[in-house]
């Protein structure tokens, strides 16, 4: 079995209980509708003071309802011990990560390109600087996230009440790439500075945690 | 070494009280922020210390990954080999010279390129198995007291000088705040988590820390660079005799650090070795257990 037919056997398997149960999707985009309501009733900021804060707002929002998607990876698999199986078959680790991790990645993306048209709508939004790089910075932006996140939600599997264990984990390491993406998202609104450094600093963040995830994750699969 | 115990905390006990009369009596009163500058003496030692702990903790937690099998254990004695070899040689290459900021000489740095292997050896050999693990728990949590200090010294420092608490765009405050915070959240997974697992997932957590720190820095190096802050005076240079103070005072936190260092290493093997005798009990009944209990288990596992 290589490590790609396992990974898209795995990502299929999951994007289709998702399509099917739709929980993760649903309780992410109307917690995020919450998120985004409760913004404009404490704020209602003018359109150009929102183009100064709403880059933190948006990344806020999608940061924690990307929670829920996490939390929920590795529960699905506890059930009839079916993590426990994966761990006993010749399947590589790696590729049930990348799995989880790209079905995360898609969850979260199809969350923000449903929930960035509210922000929009909400804030008054008109982008002054070169609207085509918020691309760039959501997908590396997003897969930041989730990279880390997966890899956490499978550690946290091993502790107690583990659904407060994410987020304490995954925020101080996320740090610096909740600092670049809100940065340039700002920048890019904002249209003052070049947002370039910021995309170069989440690619270098992408590569480097992507790289000790995949390193890492065997050992803490098989951890005993 | 149980007798040298109390003796070193004789020493260390002087030594911070000598320190203390050298920094309130003997350091000269700075020209421009007058007294206040002296919580210096605290504020820059307990740094120090903590991010040397920190650097302990990494270096603990590489070898304890790596020592879960042979092959990593052999590949990452040569990449440790090799970071040492090429850092020495880069540092007095032209082109990574200008790179480097002013004033800091390529020997000083090439020196501390080479502290790497050399920790690294120094750390497998003394500390073999389960003693690895100890000696991360144990440098992570006094680090976390001692950085702990450092931000609370900082503010302190800042608010009469400065005039605001906290510069939140200042990078060397922001990535000891984020350094602090992994630390913590690596605190609280061992805490949080009590499975046998406990250590494997933590040193990964620990690398993870390590890798996120140099990202931290420039995320903020930028921002800084945009937005300029009344910061400490980088460059500067220090009145020697202040500077002599500040080593003793160094000194003085570095004995008290190992110190406790020591008794929490020797706190923690006991609280394993009460650990393991209870599991042994429960496992194989009072009688076997009465007979384990004597050497107990001091071996690496």
């Amino acid at each position: 079995m290589s490590l790609w037919s396992v990974t898209f056997a795995t990502l299929r398997k999951d994007i289709r209980l998702e399509w099917r149960s739709k929980d993760a999707l649903n309780s992410m985009l109307f917690f995020s509708l919450l998120v985004v309501v409760i913004f404009v009733f404490s704020f209602d900021p003018l359109a150009e003071e929102s183009r100064h804060i709403v880059g933190g707002l948006v990344w806020i929002g999608f940061l924690f309802a990307s929670m829920m998607a996490l939390n929920q990876t590795w529960a699905r698999e506890l059930r009839n011990q079916v993590l426990d199986a994966y761990r006993v078959s010749p399947a590589p680790a790696n590729a049930l990560f990348l799995a989880k991790a790209l079905g995360n990645f898609i969850f979260v993306s199809v969350l923000e390109a449903l929930m960035t048209p509210l922000f929009v709508i909400f804030y008054n939004l008109r982008v002054l600087g070169p609207a085509w790089q918020l691309i760039p910075v959501a997908v590396l932006g997003t897969w930041a996230l989730v990279v880390n996140g997966t890899f956490f939600a499978a550690m946290s599997l091993r502790t107690r009440s583990r659904e407060i264990m994410l987020p304490l984990l995954l925020f101080p390491i996320s740090i610096p790439a909740v600092i670049a993406m809100v940065a340039a998202t700002t920048a890019i609104l904002t249209g003052e500075d070049s947002a370039h450094f910021y995309i170069v600093l989440l690619l270098t963040y992408d590569v480097v945690f992507t790289t000790a995830c995949l390193a890492l994750f065997e050992t803490i699969l098989h951890a005993e | 070494m149980k007798r040298l115990f109390p003796i070193f905390s004789v020493i260390t006990a002087v030594l911070l009280a000598y320190a203390l009369y050298q920094a309130l009596v003997v350091a000269p009163t700075d020209a421009l922020q007058g007294d206040v500058y002296r919580i210096i003496y605290y504020h820059v030692p307990s740094a120090w210390t903590a991010f040397l702990l920190f650097f302990i903790n990494f270096i603990a937690s590489i070898q304890y990954l790596a020592s879960a099998k042979e092959s990593t254990q052999k590949a990452a004695k040569w990449v440790v080999i090799v970071i040492g070899v090429v850092g020495v040689i880069a540092c007095f290459l032209p082109q990574v010279q200008h790179l480097l900021p002013t004033g800091m000489r390529p020997s000083a740095v090439a020196t501390t390129v080479l502290a790497i292997p050399a920790f690294y050896f120094f750390v497998g050999k003394f500390f073999p198995g389960q003693r690895l693990d100890v000696l991360a728990v144990t440098s992570a949590e006094v680090g976390v007291v001692f950085c702990t200090i450092v931000l609370v010294t900082g503010p302190i420092w800042a608010r009469p000088v400065w005039g605001i608490w906290w510069a939140p765009g200042d990078i060397r405050l922001t990535s000891t705040l984020v350094l602090w915070l992994i630390y913590v959240s690596y605190l609280v997974l061992r805490r949080f988590s009590n499975s046998a697992q406990t250590q494997m997932l933590a040193a990964a957590l620990a690398v993870f820390g390590a890798l996120d720190v140099p990202l931290v820095y420039f995320s903020i190096w930028f921002f800084r660079t945009q937005h300029p802050q009344p910061v400490i005076g980088g460059g500067g240079s220090m009145d020697p005799r202040m500077l002599h103070v500040l080593v003793i005072s160094w000194m003085a936190f570095l004995c008290f650090a190992f110190l406790v260092c020591w008794s929490r290493f020797r706190l923690e093997l006991l609280h394993r070795e009460v650990e393991e005798a209870h599991a042994m009990k429960s496992l194989v009944g009072a009688g076997a257990a009465a007979k384990a209990s004597v050497p107990l288990n001091r071996r690496p596992q």
